[in-house]
């Protein structure tokens, strides 16, 4: 359950965004979630209602985007969306590619009361 | 194009952009795009800081519990000269780092209580225990887990995945985030390998559609001559860095 720790740290993050942005409260917290992070998106939403209880983040709204992988491939140069966990690009099947998305876990937006 | 996507392309210096939203004019929308565990890659990052000033490459070994990681441990120090330390991470006890320190191998343990991985600021607090001056490798053992761990940078150089005869090679495809991180992958208790269906073929066939670039080897204890390639591959890593860190400097 690296879950709650992965929330812990997401919750410090809006705090300290929210304190630079004179935020009164915090109404809406979007994420990006990798197929590929290591990160259970149902835990993940449970912890943070779990753990939003008493901060900024009380009421926000918290809306996870599931990132498929996005490959770019060396050989043939294109690149694919791959939403079964497989390096192998779609177009040619070769192996020599490389992940530019879906590996992470990213914060991208806040939406806020000032 | 990174900033509004947050791909593996961007680089870290994002500047927050702001939108006041014209309908509501009391809400804000702050776009960011940071990593989550951002404050941990960085402390990551100083870890590494401190092996390097040593000329140290470190490893991060992982697995399910009882793959054979401390069992490892204690029988390289028979197979190498390079010297190692070992910082420990287990949920209770310090049984692991015992064993080590009883075969004459400096070990620190970390409790780390209820969380299920180590990360950056747990090892950053058990390297400032380790003398590193003397080192030329030291090992990471990770928490028993194929999950947890794998999301967590903890400042080493290489991450080792182990899997065990026992455990079955269907392992890679249900746990395919730790493996797809893994720079060497160890098939573990060869020894008992005809006891099991464990297919290494098949376990092969899967790393290749995860992790085509990682490195496979099959080890036993029980048959010390397995563990030589695993010391060469150490050995190289190790020379690797230092050539690495010597054109920098
Ligand atoms: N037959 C056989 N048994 C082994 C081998 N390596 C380890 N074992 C046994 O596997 C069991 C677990 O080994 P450990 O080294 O404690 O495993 P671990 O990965 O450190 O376990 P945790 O720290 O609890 O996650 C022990 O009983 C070892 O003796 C091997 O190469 N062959
Ligand atoms: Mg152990
Ligand atoms: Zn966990
Ligand atoms: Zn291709
Ligand atoms: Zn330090």
């Amino acid at each position: 359950m690296h879950e709650y720790s992965i929330v812990t740290a997401l919750i410090e993050q809006c705090e300290t965004l929210g304190a630079e942005n004179q935020a009164k409260a915090i109404t809406r917290v979007e994420v990006k979630i990798g197929m590929l992070s290591g990160v259970e998106p149902a835990l993940l939403s449970q912890a943070f209602e779990t753990f939003k209880l008493d901060g900024i983040c009380a009421n926000a709204q918290f809306n996870m985007q599931i990132q498929p992988l996005v490959l770019q491939c060396h050989q043939c140069g294109q690149t694919s969306e791959q939403t079964e966990r497989t390096i192998i690009c779609s177009h040619c099947q070769s192996n020599n590619t490389q992940i530019i998305d879906g590996e992470d876990m990213m914060l991208m937006q806040l939406e806020m009361d000032t | 194009m990174c900033q509004d996507c947050g791909c593996s392309m961007t680089h870290d210096h994002h500047h927050d952009s702001l939108h006041t939203n014209p309908q509501l004019n009391d809400k804000k929308t702050l776009s960011v795009i940071h990593k989550i565990l951002d404050k941990n890659d960085v402390e990551a990052q100083h870890n590494r800081d401190h092996f390097e000033k040593n000329g140290i490459c470190a490893f991060n070994l992982m697995s399910s519990p009882g793959s054979g990681k401390t069992t490892l441990l204690e029988h390289l120090v028979d197979q190498t000269d390079m010297k190692y330390a070992v910082i420990e991470g287990d949920l209770e006890t310090s049984r692991d780092a015992d064993r080590l320190i009883a075969k004459g191998i400096n070990a620190y343990q970390i409790q780390t209580g209820s969380a299920c991985h180590l990360d950056a600021f747990m090892v950053h607090g058990a390297l400032h225990h380790v003398e590193l001056e003397p080192l030329d490798i030291c090992f990471v053992e990770n928490v028993g887990n194929l999950v947890c761990p794998a999301s967590y940078d903890v400042g080493t150089h290489k991450n080792i995945v182990l899997l065990s005869i026992p455990e079955g090679d269907d392992k890679i495809e249900k746990y395919p985030v730790m493996f797809r991180r893994a720079d060497l992958v160890l098939i573990t208790k060869s020894d008992l390998q005809q006891h099991f269906d464990f297919s290494v073929e098949s376990a092969k066939a899967q790393l290749a559609k995860l992790n085509p670039d990682v490195q496979v080897m099959s080890i036993s204890v029980k048959e010390p001559q397995s563990l030589q390639p695993l010391v060469d591959w150490l050995a190289t890593q190790q020379a690797g860095l230092k050539q690495q860190l010597a054109e920098q400097a």
